[in-house]
């Protein structure tokens, strides 16, 4: 498998939003506005990258009964991290996502890329894995994003367009499972379809 | 992976691995502390400038605490060329819809409030957020009003604040933290009045 096809199946094959329906609980919680879902998917995309590359590396000599704990370690690691940088370099990012930073430890997505992949690959390959399965995460949130403040707010991307406010409901909790179950539907007729 | 569990390379190789990580940790946090520091207290500055008229002092090195009740509220002289031009003080309530929502007041020196700015808050976005200046006109009625001649208390509960429409619980909340600012206000007005 080619390096290209590693990523773009992380974008579309095996999107983890669409198709994998991994990480639901930031991708329903953050995509309140299309910079905020954009913003989560990137950090996401960033543990993801660093992750994979690690556990690739160490995961020849680590016996197989402690490699969850020993993943999660590394993985919390590079959250820790991530979060102390956000703090200085995107503070009011960090503000708006508050808890769900510290939450991507326990994602469903980076845990899977690093048991499902990572620990039976190159460290080359398992970099694109995350870089392809990091980018569909920020894609799919960052159209959730667009779709809810488009709908909610009147804006796009903080671009107001609208006078007033939009559809409420497209804010809240309610719209989140709305929207993302229609854009499954969508992803399901036209592009899932055309790729089998 | 290669390798079989026994009890001596498990232990190992978990103290290898957390060994690693929080010596790593150790580094990226003693780099990000003072970055982190300085971004903090330029939010605080912005935020005290936000509320009081022109100043020329530091507000926030001669910061002290009055106590309220049982909590600590911290207050900011601002002054202009030695004269005091007014109070920023942080307040807060517990009484949002989405937990704590902290406050900054300015208090011209006869009590008057100046203007008020949001530092954090949890509410919902579309209704209770809109308590922050940028969002809505909500924060303009307290330009400039005395809490003497001015019930902290929105219009329901008998008060004079216009709520913000459906944000009750957080038009509430705002008045609650704005109630326990100029307690502050009073407890320093008292402290002043006895040292003269």
């Amino acid at each position: 498998m080619g390096k290209l096809k590693m990523i773009t199946r992380g974008i579309i094959q095996e999107n983890p939003t669409f198709v994998l329906i991994l990480g639901m609980c930031p991708t329903l919680g953050t995509t309140i506005s299309a910079i905020n879902g954009m913003g989560m998917g990137l950090a996401t995309t960033f543990v993801l990258i660093l992750s994979n590359m690690v556990v690739s590396l160490i995961a020849g000599w680590i016996p197989s009964k402690v490699r969850i704990p020993s993943y999660i370690v590394v993985i919390a690691s590079l959250v820790t991290i991530l979060q102390l940088l956000m703090q200085v370099f995107v503070p009011s990012l960090y503000e708006t996502l508050g808890l769900f930073i510290p939450l991507i430890v326990v994602n469903c997505i980076v845990l899977g890329r690093a048991e499902a992949f990572a620990n039976r690959n190159t460290v080359l390959n398992s970099a694109c894995d995350g870089i392809g399965t990091g980018l569909g995460f920020t894609l799919s949130l960052t159209v959730l994003g667009l779709v809810r403040e488009v709908l909610g707010s009147g804006s796009a991307f903080g671009w107001k367009f609208l006078e007033g406010d939009g559809i409420l409901a497209f804010v809240l909790a309610p719209g989140a499972f709305i929207a993302l179950g229609y854009l499954m539907v969508l992803y399901n007729k036209f592009v899932k379809s055309k790729i089998q | 992976m290669a390798k079989v569990s026994s009890f001596r390379n498990m232990v190992l190789c978990l103290f290898l691995i957390c060994f690693v990580c929080s010596g790593l940790l150790a580094v990226v946090n003693a780099l990000t502390q003072e970055p982190i520091a300085a971004v903090n207290l330029a939010k605080t500055n912005q935020s005290i400038a936000a509320v009081l008229p022109a100043f020329d002092n530091e507000p926030s090195q001669d910061q002290f605490d009055v106590m309220v009740g049982s909590d600590a509220i911290a207050v900011y002289p601002a002054s202009l060329q030695g004269n005091l031009v007014g109070y920023a003080i942080k307040t807060f309530s517990n009484k949002g819809f989405g937990g704590r929502i902290t406050l900054m007041v300015g208090f011209l020196p006869d009590g008057t409030i100046y203007n008020t700015s949001v530092v954090s808050h949890g509410e919902t976005p579309g209704l209770g957020d809109k308590m922050d200046a940028s969002k809505s006109n909500f924060s303009e009625q307290f330009k400039g009003v005395h809490p003497a001649n001015f019930r902290l208390a929105v219009k329901k509960d008998g008060g004079d604040i216009d709520a913000i429409t459906a944000s009750t619980i957080t038009s509430r909340a705002f008045a609650d933290a704005l109630k326990r600012a100029y307690e502050a206000y009073q407890l320093i007005e008292k402290t002043n009045e006895e040292e003269l």
